[in-house]
């Protein structure tokens, strides 16, 4: 590896990072402001024009707010939980494909930072790595609502694990690879042979099984029982405050960007869209447009994670338990079965 | 018994059939509502720079009234503060002296006259007690402050702005 590609990795991780931490501050003033939408407000609209100044504000709001540590609680875990939790937010995107290659005469720069070949399992293993944050943060707290939102988020965790893993099984039993790039590459375009490349027209089931189970890895609502704060006080953050606290609420919305991302990438063919060859522009504009593409999917899939959260109550926690073991888990194991009755049959 | 008002009903609980217990029918009818809600016209006023229309016979802070040569008419008898179910008011009354005329309208006058905006519950009552006229709760809204004791308005915040000669 020359050095310039190392530096050209190196630029791709530092622009990736600073997108995704980006995207996740204004996700919350988005989260805000839809909110309001669906509500018939207006949301923040003081800082600045429309409040677009809001998540600056509330990020230095956060800086300035008194630091608690709990005389009782474990000082070490107490400030390892939301690092842990940040960090394990941060790396899911590295094996995301943003983009086709853009070719700068005889530089070529994959827009990807790592093209693992089990990038789907890398992805499934930082899901589960992102429960320990929650969990040693809820422990360390030293309060009962800190652990029981702390139990709660890993045994919801653990139980939605399964039923995505079943829902991926059945995808990569299609693609035949765990590679996201080749995944990707596969759904090149949008229509060949008489059917749609995406994935989500292969696997509508999968998918469906795959978005309820993100809902649930992400704590977003109808699952947020680990910070349920009608029953819980603030879950596994009670404790928390000014930047630490940050890092939980922060590392939730990493986290819907990366899944948005993944689902994406995943079902809905990446950064390819409709007629990419039919438009006859240059290689390096189609990857451009497809980038565009891509996060115009994320977008898509992060409103409607809000939509659904403003919409839908919170789960009882034995009804999210039945959900996730008596439902979802047996309807992807039929999904397996169809998909592997399928494949046998018609190919 | 049947019931007086006729509006009873009688709910029966049915188990879920399939559709019901698969709750996706359900969602997606909840998210077309809350669709609906999003491109709705929002109802707020934002406050400062917008005003939302009052009633005519709205109630908000108090001012003691002049009557037609400048003087206050209000005359310490007391009633409004007896009056007052929140006991917001209170004064204490002194006798007009001589050369005094053009200020007060009555003999008696109060010297100093409290309303505890705190207490106030804006109801109106001392309005309808006074009988000089010389109350009434015409004003804005009594604005925010930091302190409980600023809340306390005297008369250099009640009475009328004089009348200009």
């Amino acid at each position: 590896m020359e050095l310039a590609d190392i530096l050209i990795k190196f630029a791709l991780i530092v622009i990736i990072f600073s997108i995704s931490l980006v995207i996740a501050m204004y996700s919350t003033y988005a989260e805000r402001k839809i909110a309001a939408f669906f509500q018939d407000r207006i949301g923040p609209d003081r800082a600045g024009p429309w409040g677009i100044l809001q998540p600056l504000a509330d990020g230095g709001k956060m800086f300035l707010k008194e630091e608690i540590i709990p005389a009782n609680a474990n000082t070490f875990l107490f400030i390892a939980g939301p690092s842990l939790s940040i960090l394990t937010a941060c790396i899911g995107s590295a094996v995301i494909p943003w983009g086709q290659k853009l070719t700068f005469g005889t530089h070529v720069v994959d827009l990807q930072v790592t093209d693992i070949n089990v990038g789907v399992l890398y992805i499934l293993g930082v899901v589960s790595l992102g429960v320990y944050g929650v969990m040693i943060g809820g422990w360390a707290s030293n309060n009962k609502y800190s652990l029981l939102g702390a139990i709660r988020a890993a045994s919801q965790n653990i139980s939605y694990e399964i039923s995505m893993g079943l829902a991926i099984i059945a995808l990569l039993m299609t693609t035949g690879t765990l590679s996201l790039r080749e995944i990707t590459e596969q759904q090149h375009g949008f229509w060949s042979h008489g059917w749609f490349t995406w994935n989500f027209f292969r696997q509508p089931l999968g998918f469906l099984l795959f978005i309820v189970c993100a809902f649930a890895e992400t704590n977003r609502a109808p699952f947020d029982l680990p910070e349920c704060e009608t029953e819980l006080v603030g879950g596994y953050h009670t404790e928390y405050s000014s930047m630490k606290l940050g890092f939980y609420l922060f590392s939730e919305y990493i986290n819907m960007f990366v899944s948005s991302a993944v689902m994406a990438t995943l079902y809905f063919g990446g950064y390819n869209f409709p007629f990419m060859h039919q438009l006859g522009l240059l290689e390096n504009w189609i990857t451009i447009l497809g980038i565009v593409a891509l996060f115009i999917k994320i977008f898509a899939f992060i409103f409607f994670f809000m939509w659904v959260r403003w919409t839908l109550p919170r789960f009882r926690y034995d009804q999210l338990m039945d959900l996730g073991w008596k439902v979802l888990i047996p309807l992807a194991i039929a999904n397996i079965i169809i998909t592997g009755l399928v494949i046998t049959f018609f190919k | 018994m049947e019931s007086l008002s006729n509006k009873r009903k009688v709910i029966e609980s049915k188990p879920l059939n399939f559709w019901e217990r698969i709750y996706l029918p359900a969602i997606i009818q909840g998210l077309a509502i809350t669709m609906k809600h999003f491109f709705r016209k929002p109802v707020t006023t934002r406050y400062p720079e917008e005003r939302r229309e009052y009633s005519e016979n709205f109630r908000g802070m108090h001012s003691l009234k002049r009557d037609e040569h400048g003087a206050e008419r209000c005359t310490a008898c007391g009633l409004c503060a007896l009056s007052c179910p929140a006991e917001a008011i209170t004064m204490i009354a002194a006798e007009r002296q001589k050369g005094e005329e053009h200020l007060y309208r009555e003999e008696k006058y109060a010297a100093v006259y409290e309303i505890n905006m705190l207490r106030c519950i804006f109801c109106g009552l001392c309005e309808e007690a006074c009988p000089k006229e010389a109350i009434y709760l015409d004003g804005d809204h009594v604005p925010s402050d930091y302190l409980r004791k600023d809340f306390i308005y005297g008369k250099d915040k009640l009475v009328e702005a004089p009348l200009n000669q």
